[in-house]
């Protein structure tokens, strides 16, 4: 019975987000402004800024499940890290490649360095790539659960960290930078809002579905692994 | 004695009887600068390309210490050692990260003077370098201590550790180089930003420190 | 499938009730699909003298493990010197000697750097480690090469030098894994007294030799 309102409730949520990410994209394509420097290619601004902060807030969330694991020892909220962390590195490429057509589309160059947020990026995304080989690396299940979570506080800790250290680097003068978000009109600010939102919402939906199927999977192999036992 | 100057004694006398360490990582860190000079075929460095050539060697220099951190736990069941002994684990983090505070300090005492023998031409920036340096070992040390127990037990061990160690490392390379850049700068040392590369530097430190005592208990454990 | 053994219920030596020194029920351990120790049943009062036998992959040392606190049960009750396991592990450290496999020493250090660095850790005096270690060493004859490296010394000697090693502190309970390995009689009689049980002392002995393990032992556990 739990299990059959959850879906209902997964439902809800991927209807409500197909909702709300539909109706921010066509606002910020239809409803929103042109930017005046840019033009049209800015639009892909409410793709990827939004995508790159949830993603962002989903490794923080990551490392918040993986120190409940840490402190319970159960290994539910290892499954949650774990998930969380990989929507959000598949919502990271996404970041990297919407970048790249953006800094395409402004400068007429495939990648920036003077762009910080960007390169912070990289790098964080660099690291969370790593945390497939070092589960992949651990065998016993117990431990192999264990050095992620550590590994996912490590990574937690280091994201705003890595962020002001790019920004340091950057000389002051001339940074060329995508971040409007200080000071957009409301024109676009709402816009901008709603698919924010919109995004988030995709993620939560993602990881919760994600989430289920492992749940149903790992029943099956327990079911089926007891039937062997029997036998 | 402590067991934590036990346990760092141990260590520092392992290496200096065995000196499968700091032997390799300076005759890396030289060979590498030798490197250097021919492959941006230069026979003077300063500011962004000294700051360029000296940090990363030293970092390189630093992975092959951490990937030996723990052979000897490894080898000779040193970790039941401890997990047997009535001491907080977190000791272990504090000797170990200790010890490559120690390695990396020796390793600059080498690699720095030669380097500014190669190719600097004055030594005036080196002593507030040796500030900045200090302060990434610490950091280094920290993280770096972390991940070599993680990839220790792993079955990727070698390559595991500098995979997952080189984008942590990223903000203190750009404190250290930051840094670097303004001190070994073409007319002597611009103290322009050292604050805040300080700053960073300390912050780092502070931060994963803190990761480390509160996390390693965890991978001791089975 | 493996079966569960057998209870095994003694009385301490003096005939009392006593506070179990260890006490397992059902005890599990799985590494992965793999069942390592199906359902074990134990009961040990302090000072009992305990062998375990079976054939090589029964378990044996993954019991052993378990009981020193290194390795988490997968199911089951765990009672060690009254410590509930794996939440009391920490109320067990230095209060157990192990002796496993192999030995716990650093190869390119000396016998006697060694036992300074296990007494440190145990945090016994130096004063007081010092003479306790001579006299050790001397028990087992490795007082002439108390100052070599352990890399050059031979397998019995390492293995004499790890007994010192485990019975250092003076541990409650002793866990020995194959503690004749690589020992000539004449080198297992003088070690016998450091690892015997008694007063205030539990041991488990795993063994291949049966006749050996069941003539020093109170009573036997037999596994697989």
């Amino acid at each position: 019975m739990a299990d059959a309102l959850k879906s209902i409730t997964l439902r809800r949520l991927a209807v409500g987000t197909v909702v709300v990410l539909g109706a921010g994209y066509v606002l910020a394509f239809f409803a929103a402004p042109e930017d005046a420097d840019q033009g049209f290619i800015q639009k892909i601004f409410y793709l990827h800024v939004p995508l790159a902060t949830v993603a962002l807030c989903g490794w923080i969330v990551a490392a918040i499940h993986a120190i409940r694991h840490l402190r319970t020892g159960d290994p539910k909220h290892d499954a949650r890290s774990y998930v969380s962390i990989h929507i959000s590195v598949i919502f990271g490429l996404a970041v990297l490649l919407t970048g790249a057509i953006w800094a395409k589309g402004s400068w007429g160059v495939w990648w920036e360095w003077k762009e910080p947020t960007l390169v912070s990026f990289l790098i964080v995304f660099l690291l969370y790539a790593t945390y497939y080989p070092l589960r992949y690396a651990i065998e016993d299940r117990d431990r192999q659960a264990r050095y992620a979570s550590v590994f996912a506080i490590t990574a937690g800790a280091f994201v705003p960290l890595n962020f002001l250290a790019v920004r340091l680097a950057e000389p002051l003068i001339h940074p060329r930078t995508f971040s409007s978000t200080g000071g957009l009109p409301d024109s676009m600010l709402w816009p901008f809002l709603v698919c924010m939102a919109g995004m988030a919402l995709l993620w939560a939906t993602l990881v919760w579905f994600e989430l289920d199927s492992k749940a149903a999977s790992g029943n099956l192999k327990r079911i089926r692994r007891a039937l062997e036992a029997t036998a | 004695m402590t067991a934590y100057s036990a346990l760092l004694r141990k260590d520092l006398r392992v290496e200096l009887r065995t000196l499968r360490s700091l032997p390799a990582m300076a005759l890396f860190a030289i060979t590498a600068f030798v490197i250097f000079r021919f492959g941006l075929d230069r026979e003077r460095l300063s500011g962004e390309l000294a700051a360029g050539v000296l940090i990363p060697t030293l970092l390189f220099a630093a992975l092959l210490a951490i990937n030996r951190l723990f052979v000897a736990e490894r080898e000779e069941g040193g970790f039941d050692l401890i997990r047997l002994a009535p001491v907080d684990r977190t000791v272990l983090f504090a000797a170990k990260a200790s010890a490559l505070v120690v390695y990396l300090v020796v390793l600059e005492l080498v690699a720095v003077p030669i380097f500014a023998l190669f190719f600097l031409d004055s030594a005036s920036g080196l002593l507030p370098l040796a500030l900045v340096l200090l302060l990434a070992n610490v950091g280094l040390a920290a993280t770096g201590t972390v991940i070599s127990t993680i990839a220790t037990m792993s079955s990727a061990r070698d390559l595991l550790a500098p995979l997952i160690l080189l984008p942590l490392l990223v903000p203190l390379v750009v404190a250290a180089a930051g840094a670097g850049e303004h001190l070994l700068a073409e007319g002597g040392p611009d103290y322009g930003r050292f604050g805040t590369w300080l700053g960073l530097l300390g912050l780092y430190d502070l931060i994963f420190l803190l990761v480390g005592y509160a996390t390693f208990d965890f991978l001791l454990d089975d | 499938m493996m079966e569960r053994t057998a209870a095994v219920e003694e009385a301490g030596p003096a005939g009392r009730e006593l506070e179990p020194a260890i006490e397992l029920a059902e005890l599990r351990r799985d590494f992965g699909d793999r069942t390592a120790l199906a359902g074990v049943d134990l009961r040990a009062e302090p000072g009992a003298s305990i062998a375990v036998l079976g054939p090589n992959g029964s378990g044996k040392s993954t019991l052993l493990r378990i009981l020193a606190g290194l390795l988490r049960p997968s199911g089951g009750r765990v009672s060690v010197l009254g410590c509930d396991l794996p939440g009391e592990t920490h109320r067990l450290r230095g209060r157990v000697g192990y002796l496993g496999h192999e030995p716990l020493l650093y190869r390119d250090l000396s016998p006697l750097e060694n036992l300074e660095l296990v007494a440190a850790l145990h945090g016994i005096d130096p004063g007081r480690a010092g003479a306790r270690i001579a006299a050790l060493l001397e028990t087992v004859g490795m007082s002439a090469r108390a100052g070599d490296r352990v890399a050059e010394l031979s397998a019995g000697m390492k293995q004499r030098v790890d007994i010192c090693r485990a019975v250092l502190h003076e541990p409650e309970l002793l866990l020995l894994d194959e503690p004749d390995a690589h020992l000539d009689p004449e080198a297992r009689r003088r070690l016998a007294p450091l690892i015997a049980a008694g007063e205030g002392r539990t041991r488990v002995v795993v063994s291949h030799d049966r006749d050996a393990a069941a003539e020093g032992a109170d009573f036997t556990l037999e596994l697989g």
